[in-house]
C-alpha cells in the first residue's frame, strides 16, 4: 500500500518534472527567433517537410469527408424536406469541428511522428551533442524552426481541408443529388460567419498546431537515444497529440460556441 | 537546383493557403469585398420577430436588395426594432411599402420580405416602415387553430 | 575567433598572435606536467554521477600542451563521459575542469560558447549532420564562428577536406560516404576553425583496418602539423599506444595506471596489466557481480 502510494508520488512528479522540461523546450523555441537571415531558409525547408509533403493526404481526406457528409446530410434533411440546407450544415460542421480536429490528428500521424523520429535520430547519432560542442544551441538550429513550421502549416492546412471538403460536398450535393446549387450556396452563405466560423476555427488549428508540434518535437529531444527510444517516443508523439487534439478541442468548443 | 524546387513548393503551398481562405471567406462565409457599398437605413417595429437574426437577408419580390443590420427591443411600445441597410441602388422603394417577417421553407430561416407600396414618395435613410407583419409564430398558430375549434363546437 | 600560430602550413588566414600570449597565461595558470610540458587541461578532485552511479570518484587527470594525450579503459567506463566533461555539456558534481585557464563548469553560457571555439571534437559516430552536404558540414563552425566571406571560407574548406584526403568528396551527403570517410569528414569538420584541443571519442572503432591506419596516421600528423592539443580516448590498445605520448588507464571510476606507452605496455600493475594484454580475466572479474552459480541453479528449480 505505502508503495503504491509512493509509486504513485514518484509518478506524478516524474510527469511534473517531463511537463518543466518541455515547456523549457517551448521557451527556448519561442525565444530563439532573432535572427531572420540563417533561420529563414531552415524555417522554409521546415515548412516543405512538414507542410507540403502533408498535403496529398489532406486534401484526399478532406475531399472524401465532404462527400461523405453530404451523402449522410442529404439522407437526413431530405426526410424535412430542407435539402437546402445542406451547404449550411456541411460547411459549419467542417469548419467549426472536422477541419481542425481531422486535420490535426492527420497531422500528429503524418508529420508529427516525422518530426519526433527526426530529432530523435538526432540525438541517438549525437548530432545534437555535436551541435552543441561547435557552439550551436540545438534547440535553436533545430527545434525552433521545426515548431514554427509545425505552427504555420497546421492553420492552412485545416483551411485546405475545409475547402476541399466543401467543394467535395458540391460535387455530392448539388451535381449528382441535385440540390439547388443556389440554394446550397446562398443557404451556406447566409448561416456561416466570417468572424464566428472560420476564423474561430482558424484559432482552434492554430492551438493544435503548436500543441502537436510541441508534443513532437518535445519527444524527439527527450528520447532515449537508442533504437528502441525513437520507436517508443514516435508513439508517444501520435498518442499525446491525438489525446491532447480532442481535449483541446472540447474546451476550445465549449469556450467559443458554447453558453458560458 | 534542388533548392529552388523546395521554395517553389513551399510557396505553392502557401498560396494554395490563400486561396482556401479567399475561398472560404467570399464564397463559404458571403463575406462581401464590397462590405463597404453604399446602403441607407430603414426601420420598422414588429410585434414580434420570431428568431430573426442580424445579416438575414432583406428581399423584394424574391430578390435581394439588403441586410438586416442591427435588432433591438423598443423599451416605451415593447415592440422589437429591426433596422435594415438596404442597397443604394434600390433607392425607389415607396414610402408604404410593406414589411413581413417570412421562413425559408417550413423550418428554415428567417427573412424580411418587403413589397412595394403605391405612394409616390421614396423611403430614405431614416424613414420607418409602418406596414409590418409579424412573424409566423408556430406554437400561436397551433393555439388559435384549436381555440377556433373549441369555439366552433355548438 | 579560434587561432593559433599563423606559419602553420593548414591554419587559417584569420588569425595571428595569439599564441605567445596564451602560452604565458597557460604557464602562470597551470603546474608542470609529469612529462613536462603545460597542462593545456587540468582536471582535479573531479566526481561524477549519474543518478545513484558514481562514474568517477576524486579523478585526477592533467592533459599536456601540444601532445597526444590518451585516455583509455573499458567500455563504459565513462570515457565519453569525460570528454563531455571537458566540454561543458555535462557538469560534475565536485571538482575543477580547467581548460587553457578557465574552469568550464562556472562558465556562462557565452564564456562557454568562446571556450568551445577553442575545443574541436570528434563523436564516436562521427554526427555529420545528415541534412547537409560534405562540405556543408565543414563549413558550418566557420559560418557560425565567423563573418568570413564565402570564397574564404570554401578555401578553408577545402583546405581542410584536403588535409584527410576527402576534398574530391565535398558534395557528397553524408550517407553516401562509407564509414572510414564519415569519420574522416567529421574530423575535418573538428578542425575547421583551427582548434587548440581536439578531442577524438572511440576514433578506431568500427573501422576496418586500412581506415584505421589512416586515422592513426592523420591524428598525429595534424597534431604535429597544427600545434594543438589531442586527446584520444579508445580501447583500442595498440593504435592507441603507437600514437599517444602520454596515456592514462582508467577503469571503475578511477585511474588505475599512467605514463608513456612504454611504461602502461609494460606496467606491473595488475590492473593495467590485465587491461594492456586483453587478459579475459584477473583483478577485473569476467563476471559481472552475480549470487553464487549454484545458488542460482538452486532457486531456478525450486521455482
Ligand atoms: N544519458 C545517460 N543517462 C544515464 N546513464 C548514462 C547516460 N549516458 C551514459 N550513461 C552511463 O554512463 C556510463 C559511462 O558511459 P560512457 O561515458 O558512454 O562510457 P564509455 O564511453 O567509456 O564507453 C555507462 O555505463 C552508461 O551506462
Ligand atoms: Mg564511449
Amino acid at each position: 500500500m505505502i508503495d503504491r502510494i509512493a509509486a504513485l508520488g514518484r509518478s506524478g512528479l516524474e510527469l511534473l518534472e517531463a511537463l518543466g522540461r518541455s515547456g523549457m523546450v517551448l521557451f527556448h523555441a519561442l525565444w530563439a527567433w532573432p535572427n531572420l537571415r540563417t533561420t529563414f531558409p531552415l524555417l522554409v525547408k521546415q515548412i516543405y517537410a512538414v507542410g507540403v509533403l502533408s498535403m496529398v493526404i489532406i486534401v484526399v481526406s478532406g475531399l472524401f469527408i465532404g462527400m461523405v457528409l453530404a451523402l449522410q446530410g442529404y439522407n437526413i434533411l431530405n426526410r424535412y424536406g430542407s435539402e437546402q440546407a445542406l451547404g449550411q450544415m456541411v460547411a459549419l460542421t467542417l469548419l467549426r469541428e472536422l477541419g481542425p480536429v481531422v486535420t490535426a490528428l492527420l497531422f500528429a500521424g503524418r508529420a508529427g511522428s516525422a518530426l519526433t523520429a527526426e530529432i530523435g535520430l538526432m540525438k541517438t547519432t549525437e548530432q545534437l551533442a555535436s551541435m552543441e560542442m561547435i557552439g550551436v544551441d540545438p534547440l535553436r538550429r533545430i527545434v525552433s524552426p521545426r515548431f514554427w513550421a509545425g505552427a504555420i502549416c497546421m492553420p492552412t492546412l485545416a483551411l485546405i481541408f475545409s475547402s476541399v471538403g466543401v467543394l467535395g460536398a458540391y460535387a455530392v450535393g448539388v451535381l449528382w443529388l441535385g440540390v439547388d446549387g443556389g440554394s446550397f450556396w446562398s443557404n451556406m452563405q447566409n448561416s456561416v460567419e466570417w468572424g464566428d466560423d472560420v476564423l474561430n476555427g482558424v484559432i482552434k488549428s492554430v492551438v493544435f498546431g503548436v500543441v502537436v508540434t510541441w508534443i513532437a518535437v518535445f519527444q524527439g529531444y527527450d528520447t532515449v537515444p537508442t533504437s528502441e527510444g525513437i520507436s517508443r517516443a514516435t508513439t508517444r508523439t501520435v498518442v499525446y497529440a491525438s489525446l491532447a487534439v480532442l481535449g483541446l478541442d472540447f474546451i476550445l468548443t465549449a469556450v467559443m460556441f458554447g453558453e458560458l | 537546383m534542388r533548392v529552388r524546387t523546395l521554395e517553389l513548393a513551399v510557396g505553392g503551398f502557401m498560396l494554395i493557403g490563400l486561396l482556401a481562405i479567399i475561398f472560404l471567406a467570399l464564397r463559404v462565409s458571403g463575406l462581401s469585398m464590397n462590405a463597404s457599398e453604399e446602403t441607407y437605413r430603414v426601420v420598422a417595429k414588429f410585434e414580434n420577430i420570431g428568431g430573426l437574426t442580424v445579416r438575414a437577408k432583406v428581399t423584394m419580390a424574391g430578390v435581394t436588395i439588403g441586410r438586416v443590420s442591427n435588432i433591438y427591443l423598443d423599451q416605451e411600445d415593447f415592440v422589437g426594432v429591426v433596422e435594415m441597410d438596404i442597397y443604394q441602388q434600390f433607392d425607389n422603394l415607396s414610402s408604404d411599402t410593406s414589411a413581413a417577417i417570412l421562413t425559408a421553407g417550413v423550418l428554415g430561416e428567417k427573412y424580411i420580405g418587403l413589397i412595394q407600396g403605391a405612394e409616390l414618395d421614396n423611403l430614405v435613410d431614416g424613414s420607418e416602415i409602418y406596414n409590418t407583419q409579424s412573424a409566423l409564430v408556430l406554437e400561436d398558430l397551433i393555439a388559435k387553430f384549436l381555440v377556433g375549434r373549441v369555439s366552433d363546437e355548438p | 575567433m579560434a587561432s593559433i600560430s599563423g606559419n602553420n602550413p593548414l591554419s587559417g588566414p584569420y588569425s595571428e598572435g595569439k599564441e605567445l600570449k596564451q602560452v604565458c597565461m597557460a604557464s602562470m595558470t597551470t603546474t608542470q606536467h609529469p612529462s613536462g610540458a603545460a597542462n593545456y587541461v587540468e582536471i582535479s578532485d573531479l566526481t561524477f554521477m549519474r543518478g545513484d552511479r558514481v562514474i568517477y570518484k576524486d579523478v585526477n587527470i592533467a592533459i599536456p600542451k601540444g601532445k597526444v594525450t590518451a585516455i583509455m579503459g573499458p567500455s563504459g567506463t565513462g570515457k565519453t563521459t569525460l570528454l563531455r566533461l571537458i566540454g561543458g555539456q555535462l557538469k560534475p558534481d565536485q571538482g575543477r575542469i580547467v581548460v587553457d585557464g578557465h574552469n568550464v563548469p562556472d562558465l556562462g553560457r557565452t564564456e562557454l560558447f568562446e571556450v568551445r571555439s577553442k575545443m574541436g571534437m570528434l563523436f564516436q559516430s562521427g554526427a555529420l549532420f545528415t541534412d547537409l552536404s560534405v562540405y556543408e558540414n565543414v563549413a558550418f563552425p566557420l559560418r557560425v564562428h565567423t563573418d568570413l566571406p564565402e570564397d574564404m571560407i570554401r578555401d578553408i574548406v577545402l583546405m581542410k577536406l584536403q588535409a584527410v584526403g576527402l576534398r574530391g568528396a565535398s558534395h557528397l551527403m553524408p550517407s553516401e560516404l562509407s564509414g572510414g570517410m564519415a569519420r574522416r569528414a567529421a574530423l575535418a569538420r573538428a578542425i575547421a576553425l583551427d582548434p587548440e584541443l581536439v578531442m577524438y571519442d572511440e576514433p578506431f572503432a568500427g573501422q576496418d583496418p586500412m581506415a584505421m591506419g589512416v586515422v592513426v596516421q592523420l591524428i598525429r600528423l595534424l597534431n604535429d602539423a597544427l600545434g594543438h592539443t589531442s586527446i584520444v580516448v579508445s580501447h583500442d590498445v595498440q593504435e592507441t599506444a603507437s600514437i599517444a605520448d602520454y596515456i592514462y588507464v582508467i577503469s571503475g571510476g578511477e585511474v588505475i595506471g599512467q605514463g608513456t606507452a612504454d611504461e602502461v605496455l609494460n606496467s606491473e600493475l595488475p590492473r593495467v596489466r590485465q587491461f594492456m594484454q586483453g587478459l579475459p580475466d584477473g583483478p577485473v572479474p569476467f563476471h559481472f557481480p552475480a549470487p553464487s552459480l549454484e545458488d542460482d541453479f538452486l532457486r531456478g528449480r525450486s521455482l
